[in-house]
């Protein structure tokens, strides 16, 4: 097109016309007086919290044959596929021994019971989180409205930052196609695809219905789940009678899994 | 000016041609990762940084290295460095692409890269350090590119230049700053978490960036009718000497602080380079070359007598270059993931289709470099002549 006059003075014209006719279609696009932007309303059930937080007993689990139940239930439901490859290993709850789950809380002469106990490690959602710090694309943030530290799997660009930002080993990369690893597929939950992170999520889908997490249902009352704000809660009751420990305290991440020894 | 690159030996093309079947062949392997994912490499859980990052990162310092003969220059109006100065300019500009190159080949989703600027995320060391690359490569562009035209037309260049080229003075410090801040930054990961980490990239990137400056003016100088100069040379070579001894002091003081205060956090990681780690030792050859090549650059450039020979001066360059690439490119990053936050111990080692990408991208900045450098001194002969 010819940059006339006449020309140009046309551009101004059609410009001041779509800026008159914003609001005529707002007005079209709201309905009865409501925004016309979408709203995530929350469930009639829904369980809600201030900050979400676990308590695990580890006084009652003995052997890893206690905690196989808990895991299978999490990675089946949450369709986390078993490769044979460690180095590609998903994991969202996992075992591990007291040395590994707190390595700068080991002694020389551990007592006996706790050095054989088996430890579940996973997602700490901390109240300050580095990885959603680290996170260049808000893939992984913290939900406002219940502290949970959330992965939004469209969004990662799979760069691993978060990986690397989290001091508890708790996220795992899909280095290839999750898909063909999972034996049953859970049609309730999301699949995932290559090159992008994953992680505990606290059961927020579950929350969301009024379910608690499925690791919680399957440790027959040795992991207590509730709002850590809330002083009548059941974890805070827990909290006040036992003594409980974190993992790595010291780095000021506040995580909300606290483990009774 | 780009038809120069376009004019050259049989030598030239047959080095282009090799550069191309180098990139042909790293592309098609990388055409394979995007489909099976970054599965072909060897990064793991534990290991989620490997080779494609540790060269990215080395990378940053050659490019931060370029700075070297900007700032002689500019700030100190060091003429000798004229001559070169758009040498140093180029370099940076080859290095920032295949920096830019590995993060994206990194990626485990690559195309969805520009959630990065959909989702500005300021707290997040990643999205600056894409914002400090991008800028130091435009930057080194616009100067680069309109000094080299006007010393072509035999013009002053344009006035409003200067302002850019003062700041991509500290533009240059910044890039390896931010680089150092995506490590040191993140708690729990005792090797990187020192605040002597952004000084001692850059002390690594003025010895590995000046010294390939160095060898690639001999290049040049063989290859060419352009003389960058012994004084330039010799000056460069000073530099280099210097920095190599501050990278090394540098080390020094990281190993006082982790053995002297015995802090197992610290002292892991450094154990696991330097000897091996509960029987894990697949590094401790390679961080002991390192260790040694530096060694030799050291003895090689600070003695006058082995510095102004200038096949002596090669080795030390060699050295230097070789050594500071071992730190970063295979110490730097997986010595920081072993052993794991849960005190477990996952080595890693690059993979070949790994290495063949990381290949093809070395080829790809030689040949971005190779077009820069033959403008450049194509301009030069013309001006001559």
């Amino acid at each position: 097109m010819e940059r006339t006059r006449r020309n140009i003075l046309k551009l101004f014209g059609i410009t001041a016309l779509g800026v008159g006719a914003k609001p005529v279609l707002n007005a079209f696009a709201q309905e009865q007086g409501h925004p016309a932007e979408p709203e995530v309303r929350r469930g009639e059930k829904a369980l809600t919290a201030k900050q979400w937080a676990m308590v695990i007993d580890t006084r009652q689990f003995h052997s890893a044959h206690d905690l196989e139940p808990i895991i299978e239930a999490c990675h089946l439901a949450h369709n986390v596929p078993a490769f044979e490859n460690k180095d590609h290993e998903i994991k969202w709850i996992w075992e591990t021994e007291y040395q590994h789950a707190f390595p700068n809380k080991t002694t020389r002469f551990l007592n006996e019971s706790v050095e054989h106990r088996p430890f579940l490690v996973l997602c700490n959602h901390c109240e300050n989180p580095p990885c959603c710090r680290v996170c260049p694309t808000k893939a992984t943030f913290k939900r406002e409205s219940d502290g949970i530290v959330l992965m939004d799997f469209h969004r990662c660009i799979g760069c691993r930052f978060c990986m690397v930002g989290c001091p508890y080993g708790s996220r795992s990369f899909n280095f290839r196609d999750p898909r063909p690893g999972i034996a049953e597929q859970n049609d309730q939950f999301p699949t995932r695809m290559k090159g992008v992170v994953e992680k505990c999520n606290f059961c927020a889908e579950r929350l969301a219905v009024g379910e608690l997490p499925y690791c919680v249902k399957a440790s027959k009352g040795a992991i207590k789940f509730g709002d850590l704000y809330d002083p009548e809660s059941e974890v805070r009751q827990l909290l006040k009678e036992n003594y409980t420990i974190r993992r790595k305290q010291a780095l000021g991440t506040e995580p909300a899994v606290y483990y009774i020894v | 000016m780009l038809e120069f690159a376009f004019k050259g030996s049989k030598k030239y093309y047959g080095w282009m041609t090799g550069l191309l079947v180098l990139i042909g062949i790293g592309f098609l392997v990388y055409l394979k990762q995007l489909d099976v994912g970054l599965g072909i490499t060897g990064m793991s859980r534990d290991v989620s940084w490997g080779f494609y990052i540790a060269n990215f990162t080395f990378l940053v310092g050659v490019a931060a290295g370029g700075v070297m003969v900007v700032l002689p220059y500019y700030l100190h109006d060091y003429k000798a460095f004229g001559r070169i100065t758009i040498l140093g300019e180029f370099l940076a500009i080859a290095s920032v692409v295949m920096c830019v190159t590995f993060i994206l080949v990194d990626l485990g989703q690559p195309m969805r890269i520009f959630n990065v600027f959909l989702y500005l995320s300021p707290r997040s060391v990643l999205f600056w350090d894409t914002v400090v690359l991008n800028g130091y490569l435009f930057l080194n562009l616009i100067i680069g590119w309109n000094v080299l035209e006007a010393e072509r037309n035999g013009v002053h260049y344009q006035s409003w230049l200067k302002p850019l080229i003062y700041l991509s003075i500290p533009w240059a410090v910044s890039i390896h700053t931010v680089t150092a801040y995506l490590y040191c930054g993140v708690p729990g990961r005792g090797f990187w978490l020192t605040a002597i980490l952004a000084p001692r990239f850059l002390s690594s990137a003025f010895a590995a960036g000046p010294a390939l400056l160095i060898l690639l003016c001999m290049v040049v100088r063989k290859m060419t009718d352009f003389d960058p100069g012994k004084e330039q040379i010799q000056s460069l070579a000073k530099i280099v000497a210097y920095a190599i001894c501050v990278n090394v002091f540098f080390f020094i003081c990281e190993v006082f602080v982790a053995f002297y205060s015995q802090i197992p956090e610290h002292t892991d990681h450094l154990t696991y380079l330097f000897a091996g780690l509960h029987g894990h030792n697949l590094l401790v050859p390679w961080m002991w070359a390192s260790l040694i090549l530096m060694g030799i650059g050291i003895v090689l450039l600070v003695n006058p007598i082995t510095r102004k020979n200038e096949s002596v001066l090669i080795v030390a360059c060699i050295a230097v270059f070789l050594g500071t690439w071992i730190d970063k490119g295979l110490g730097m990053i997986s010595g920081g993931f072993v052993p794991n936050p849960l005190h477990e111990i996952n080595e890693y080692w690059p993979t070949i289709p790994e290495a063949l990408v990381a290949l093809g991208i070395w080829a790809m900045g030689f040949l971005i470099l190779t077009v820069l450098f033959k403008m450049a001194i194509g301009v030069k002969e013309e001006v001559r002549a």
